[in-house]
């Protein structure tokens, strides 16, 4: 379709140069392509624009798809509706305050989020944390993973066409969010983490919680399987739609399931141990076909995996201090704030100024949050606010993938890969 | 300050030196990460170079840095990562703030296109030879750079042009 057509259709009345330039991208994509029906009058071409406001595309995404028939030959995808410029605003807070940015990013798995950027800054500054605060980041590490693949099921299954499942994985979330409300004090936006460690630690009510968790989850995920694993109209949504292949897959620098659905087993808790992932013992489930049935094993196995990792850090979680005790580095206890001139001086010192890394120093440190490698890129300038913070977001780059898999597929099939390739908006659009 | 490289990166970076003798300007460490920082006209060969002969396949992120006064203003940095041997390392160039402008690496990294785009959206930096050189998350009528050190945290209504937003007025 030429652009003098899509603009004598489409009357933009406002981001008129956006539009413009979105449409002009979309006709330029596949140049190389001959358009076989030019001028055929019976020609079924059309531009569809999904979104930005859809309910299957899991936030505010627009896509344009020009079809034929019920075929998308190309697709561009218009980002950018949920940005709200986190990066500039870490550039203007302390390092701790920025925390609890991080838990609006990635919202359906803020724990991995709060960790990512503790663990940037511990490492940039050079701040030891203790034992059993690492072991206490992984259980909300991996109990956040197992929240965001809960979603992703749920809502994925959904839009395969199977509404009850949907209820089914939020009943099971639900006992997340309770295990988190013990936890960390909040349900949703925990902001538990803490550079040099986390804010409290773990109650015997909540860990009583975590334990009942994982005795009950296995038993939950068998009966998904059950549902699943044979199921026939499942298949036919899920098998061989939106492929990727391995090399393209490294090509595009997917990331996480997506990549490991793909054929490579890059995960970061293996590739570059952080907390004390190196001491337990889990596989890195990976398949080969590339296809969203592929993504769709790859995260149910993860879900077990990550009750593997939660067993065994209960069983090794050491007692001891959960925040290091240095007050340079990190805010005191609360009963030393209350009780001590020092300790209400160095909170308010912490809250002022911050942990100042040295000046020139930079780093880049990820985890793998449930999305994929979630990275943070810190350049300090000396003081307590960074000079450059850049966040690695997994969405952003399985977003590219996308726009590059949708292409050749069925119309009908592009709710099912967004919802293969599990998106979040907050964190994509930064 | 000496540096501390595992067998991976002390070839890549004796290969770097060999090869690429009066591009390569320092190579230093911080906080356990490997810099390397190479004159912008040599960054395609020298990506192509570690892509082919260091496995350095996986391009995971671009990071755009303003060094607001200091000459060759805007810094970017290319994390890339060594999928056989499990190694990281950050390739850097420098720009000029007048006319910024650095050829693309999307015909060595595919997964540099959409990158870029971000990098160009915060601070302008063009990318030559780029397929799609359009801004990712502000609409193209916007017309300033938010990343840049001088573009304000907090905005004053009125004190710069903004694009219309509501669809019925002009």
């Amino acid at each position: 379709m030429k652009l003098s057509d899509i603009q004598s259709k489409v009357n933009s009345t406002f981001f008129k140069e956006h539009q413009k330039k979105l449409y002009q991208s979309l006709e330029d994509k596949h140049t190389t392509i001959e358009q076989m029906d030019d001028g055929d009058p019976l020609s079924s071409k059309m531009i569809l624009n999904m979104g930005p406001q859809h309910p299957a595309t899991h936030g505010v995404i627009r896509l344009v798809l020009q079809l034929h028939g019920e075929t998308i030959e190309k697709v561009k995808l218009d980002i950018g509706y949920l940005h709200r410029g986190v990066e500039k605003i870490a550039e203007n807070k302390t390092y701790q305050e920025f925390m609890p940015y991080t838990d609006r990013m990635d919202y359906l798995s803020p724990y991995s989020n709060n960790v990512a950027l503790c663990t940037a800054v511990e490492k940039i500054a050079n701040v030891e944390v203790p034992e059993r605060a690492h072991y206490i980041r992984m259980i909300g590490c991996e109990l956040a993973r197992i929240s965001s693949h809960l979603l992703w099921l749920g809502t994925m299954v959904m839009d395969a066409g199977a509404v009850s499942f949907f209820i089914w994985t939020f009943k099971e979330r639900e006992k997340i969010y309770d295990i988190m409300d013990r936890l960390a004090g909040h349900r949703f936006t925990v902001s538990h983490s803490r550079i040099g460690g986390v804010a409290n630690d773990i109650t015997d009510e909540a860990m009583g919680a975590i334990k009942e968790f994982t005795q009950s989850f296995p038993n939950e995920l068998k009966d998904y399987h059950k549902l699943l694993d044979r199921n026939r109209l499942f298949f036919d949504r899920n098998e061989a739609v939106g492929v990727l292949k391995t090399k393209d897959a490294l090509a595009i620098a997917a990331k996480g399931p997506v990549l490991r659905a793909a054929g490579y087993a890059y995960d970061i808790r293996k590739f570059a141990p952080y907390a004390r992932y190196d001491e337990v013992e889990f596989g890195v489930p990976t398949r080969l076909e590339g296809d969203n049935l592929a993504r769709y094993f790859v995260r149910m196995e993860e879900m077990s995996e990550s009750i593997r990792i939660i067993r065994q850090c209960i069983d090794k979680l050491p007692k001891g201090p959960v925040r290091t005790d240095n007050a340079k580095q990190a805010y005191p206890s609360k009963d030393e704030v209350y009780y001590s001139m020092e300790g209400m001086i160095h909170d308010f010192m912490m809250t002022d100024t911050g942990i100042c890394p040295p000046e020139g120093a930079e780093t880049y440190h990820a985890v793998e949050a449930p999305k994929g490698e979630l990275g943070y890129f810190i350049q300090s300038d000396g003081t307590g606010h960074p000079w450059r913070m850049k966040i690695n977001a997994p969405s952003f780059s399985n977003l590219q993938v996308l726009e590059n898999i949708l292409d050749g597929e069925m119309v009908a099939d592009t709710v099912v890969i967004i919802g293969g390739l599990d998106p979040v908006m907050g964190e994509a659009d930064k | 300050m000496a540096l501390e490289l595992n067998e991976t990166l002390q070839n890549t970076i004796d290969g770097l030196s060999d090869k690429f003798t009066d591009k390569l300007i320092e190579v230093y460490q911080s906080t356990g990460d490997t810099f390397v920082r190479i004159e912008s006209d040599a960054l395609v060969d020298v990506g192509n170079y570690l892509k082919d002969d260091h496995h350095f396949v996986f391009l995971t992120d671009i990071a755009g840095t303003d060094r607001y006064t200091s000459d060759e203003r805007f810094e970017v940095i290319y994390n890339l990562v060594c999928l056989k041997h499990q190694t990281r390392l950050l390739l850097k160039v420098r720009c000029d703030e007048e006319d910024p402008e650095l050829m693309t690496v999307s015909t060595v990294w595919p997964s540099a296109n959409w990158m870029e785009r971000e990098v160009y959206d915060m601070y302008g930096v063009r990318f030559k030879g780029h397929p799609d050189l359009r801004r990712i998350f502000l609409p193209e009528d916007f017309d300033y750079f938010p990343l840049r050190k001088e573009f304000p945290l907090l905005g004053i209504e009125g004190s710069i042009e903004l694009p219309n937003t509501t669809p019925d007025t002009d």
